[in-house]
């Protein structure tokens, strides 16, 4: 499973701030069940000096979406809302000693819930994220505001990076163009602004998650029609659960019976001779036109083994009238 | 206090008979089976033995249909590739939803690379293949049926063998991912019309890193790995001997103790999930309750998320595992539950138990006594909980 700090796993066990807020005057509420996390948070603010007297929260999710949420409300108690509103989902990641890159989304989700607790307080709405609104992953909910605060807040460079952060394209990344359109623009702002190094920026189709890719295009393909039919390789009749045939059809007229026998009288003819140099072959096969054979004795490892195979084969070839080729068997023990 | 170990579905461990049959394999007798001196010889016969202990547990009809394999995943792809290749006017092949990744990922690679035409047959709720569509689905283009005989997840148990007959009917091949079922329910292939069927050791109390593949005598075959003559000329490479004679035993073993796995540990099983659900508000078995494996328990829990369930269990010292993303590195639930329709609320917080004739009465105690606790916590933490058993709560979010 996941390598979670120590911290990570005592806020999970041991969450603190868990439950609900009877007299909150703010709550952010984010992410869905469908998306498998969601989060709850409820702040009590002092009305005069804006400071958050008590917050808890409500988690479904897993183990680091439970400690983040409940590292959330440890940071932010006790301090004013506009003190709060600077603290970053990497402070939170921090605060826990370090999330899997992959978690980091859990984070995110709780600086999420903050800005939206302190809107809520506040009476605004989060405009600014459905102005230019636009919803880029469907399969988890994620709009074009979040990817680029995401982005901008912590210096992300690819399209993996923006799914860890954010979850956005983690489903079927058919978003995945408009993840790059999106990473490229921010990138080219944070360079603008000195906020990162120019060849640290993503440019569209440039680099990297050459695997996210390929997943876009495999989801594109299965959207896509059925693949053209291959070309048909030979016109023989098909009869699939028929056994295999263990030769192709006869040659110049010989049954298979025949081949086999004509090969082995060979094999024979020529045993004598390999004898005399304290070897022997036997044939133990015949596949197509392989004629499978053992060597062994002097013939075995013997670095001239190939010159009497290609012997052995030349003669069969002689006698039969077509081609085959001698391959040796059991020397395979390495 | 003694872990309880309830993943069998992922691994099993290795039967201390096993271990020993094994032991001389990796000592004195070392030798390689294809050698022709007597440290060879001895070693070739010990893997010929292993390979009738298989072919036993098989119930099939002939010496030499039994391929040896590095596992479930080898003997999975070997079979789909041997397929095509081996029947060039047909290019489609005929699978399912909820297949393992060895198959399904091999059919998208497939399809993607313009090689195959791939039908996904979707399952109904229970998990159950929908037989109208694969009927429909089957036709003289199709060189291969590949369906799995039993969910890794669920422990549905597809009818394999009426569905391999409708495959041989369109004269298509067909193939079973068995790596669930062998062992677990009985197998009889000589008289069945399935050509191939992939195991795995691991699964059954053999080892990691070995597996077989059936291959029925006369069916159309291609190797996947070409080199030496090893396995007949189908499977090139050494054998890894000490794993072969290991599942050996495994089958043997497994095929005597198939009717404990038909009764004591499935009498476990029941009283897990029966417990389960009669001590938690607001959960329900994934699966077909009448064809289901008799080791596996699927549950989902309700307005949780699995990830948690399973942190607060491995500190209980008892392990088992989760359809939920969050625990898999994928962002999304289990590719199985999702086409089973199962709803979110429900899918992201399922656990499955698994078991083995290794689990005993104290084990299913430690999870009855365990479960209630976790759930009542994590519940309390959720905001679609409303403290009863009326269901979920109304969760909108102003900002998401």
């Amino acid at each position: 499973m996941w390598d979670y700090t120590d911290k990570v796993k005592d806020y999970f066990f041991n969450p603190k701030n868990a439950g609900v807020l009877n007299e909150a005057n703010a709550v952010g509420e984010v992410g869905a069940i469908a998306c498998g996390d969601a989060l709850k948070l409820m702040l009590s603010v002092d009305p005069e000096s804006e400071v958050i007297l008590e917050a808890k929260f409500q988690t479904f999710g897993c183990g680091s979406a439970i400690a983040s949420s409940s590292a959330l409300t440890e940071i932010i108690i006790g301090k004013t809302l506009d003190e709060a509103l600077k603290i970053t989902n990497q402070d939170i990641a921090d605060f826990l000693g370090g999330l899997p890159p992959e978690k980091m989304h859990c984070s995110v989700m709780g600086y999420e819930a903050l800005q939206s607790a302190v809107a809520n307080y506040r009476g605004e709405v989060w405009k600014d994220d459905h102005e230019e609104g636009e919803l880029v992953c469907k399969c988890f909910g994620v709009d074009a505001g979040l990817i680029e605060r995401a982005i901008k807040m912590n210096k992300l460079t690819t399209v993996e990076q923006i799914t860890d952060y954010t979850k956005a394209g983690g489903g079927c990344l058919t978003c995945f163009d408009k993840l790059e359109e999106i990473l490229s623009n921010a990138n080219a702002e944070m360079v603008a602004e000195g906020l990162l190094a120019e060849h640290e920026a993503y440019r569209v189709g440039a680099a990297d998650p050459k695997k996210l890719k390929e997943k876009a295009q495999a989801a594109k393909a299965q959207a896509a029609q059925a693949p053209q039919p291959q070309p048909q390789q030979t016109l023989t009749q098909i009869s699939p659960l028929a056994p295999m045939s263990p030769l192709p059809p006869p040659s110049a007229g010989m049954t298979n019976l025949q081949k086999i026998r004509m090969i082995e009288e060979i094999i024979e003819e020529l045993r004598p001779h390999l004898k005399k140099d304290g070897g022997d072959c036997e044939l133990v096969d015949v596949d197509g036109s392989n004629v499978l054979v053992k060597l062994s004795g002097a013939c075995v490892g013997c670095q001239l083994s190939s010159v009497t195979l290609s012997g052995i084969q030349e003669r069969l070839m002689a006698k039969l009238g077509f081609p085959v080729r001698v391959v040796p068997v059991g020397r395979n023990a390495h | 206090m003694k872990p309880v170990y309830l993943d069998n579905n992922a691994t099993t461990r290795v039967d201390p008979e096993v271990v020993s049959a094994m032991l001389p394999f990796f000592s004195e007798q070392f030798g390689n089976p294809s050698s022709i001196h007597s440290f060879g010889a001895s070693v070739g016969a010990a893997v010929k033995t292993a390979r009738g202990q298989l072919q036993a547990l098989l119930g099939t009809a002939h010496d030499h249909e039994i391929i040896y394999t590095s596992g479930g995943t080898e003997a999975d792809n070997t079979a789909i590739l041997s397929a095509l290749e081996s029947l060039p006017d047909r290019n489609e092949i005929v699978t399912s939803k909820v297949e393992h990744p060895a198959v399904l990922s091999l059919c998208q690679h497939l399809e993607k690379t313009g090689r195959a035409k791939v039908h996904y047959i979707g399952v109904d709720s229970l998990g159950r293949i929908d037989i109208e569509a694969y009927r429909a689905a089957l036709s003289d283009k199709v060189a291969l049926v590949t369906l799995m005989w039993a969910n890794n997840e669920t422990g549905t148990i597809f009818p394999i063998e009426g569905l391999a007959d409708l495959a041989k009917e369109h004269g298509a091949l067909f193939h079973t991912d068995a790596v669930q079922a062998v062992g677990k329910v009985p197998i009889s292939l000589k008289d069945s019309s399935i050509d191939m069927l992939s195991l795995s050791g691991h699964k059954l109390h053999a080892p990691k890193g070995i597996g077989a593949l059936y291959v029925k005598r006369g069916a159309r075959f291609k190797p996947l790995l070409r080199g030496g003559h090893q396995e007949r000329g189908r499977r090139a490479g050494t054998e890894n001997t000490p794993a072969i004679i290991g599942l050996g035993k495994a089958a043997e073993l497994a095929l005597a103790h198939m009717s404990e796995e038909q009764t004591r540990v499935k009498a476990l099983r029941d009283r897990l999930e029966g417990g389960l659900l009669q001590r938690i508000p607001n959960c329900f078995v994934n699966g077909d309750l009448h064809d289901r494996l008799p080791n596996t328990c699927n549950i989902a829990f309700e307005y949780v998320e699995g990830e948690g369930i399973l942190l607060h269990l491995t500190r209980a010292g008892i392990a088992a595992s989760s359809g939920s993303a969050c625990t898999s590195g994928s962002l999304e639930p289990s590719h199985v539950l999702r086409a089973m329709n199962i709803p979110f609320t429900a899918a992201h917080g399922s656990i499955r138990f698994s078991l083995s004739r290794d689990n005993v009465d104290e084990d299913v105690d430690r999870v009855l006594e365990t479960m209630p606790g976790i759930l009542e916590k994590l519940r309390a933490l959720s905001p679609f909980w409303t403290g009863d058993d009326k269901g979920g709560k109304e969760f909108k979010p102003v900002y998401a």
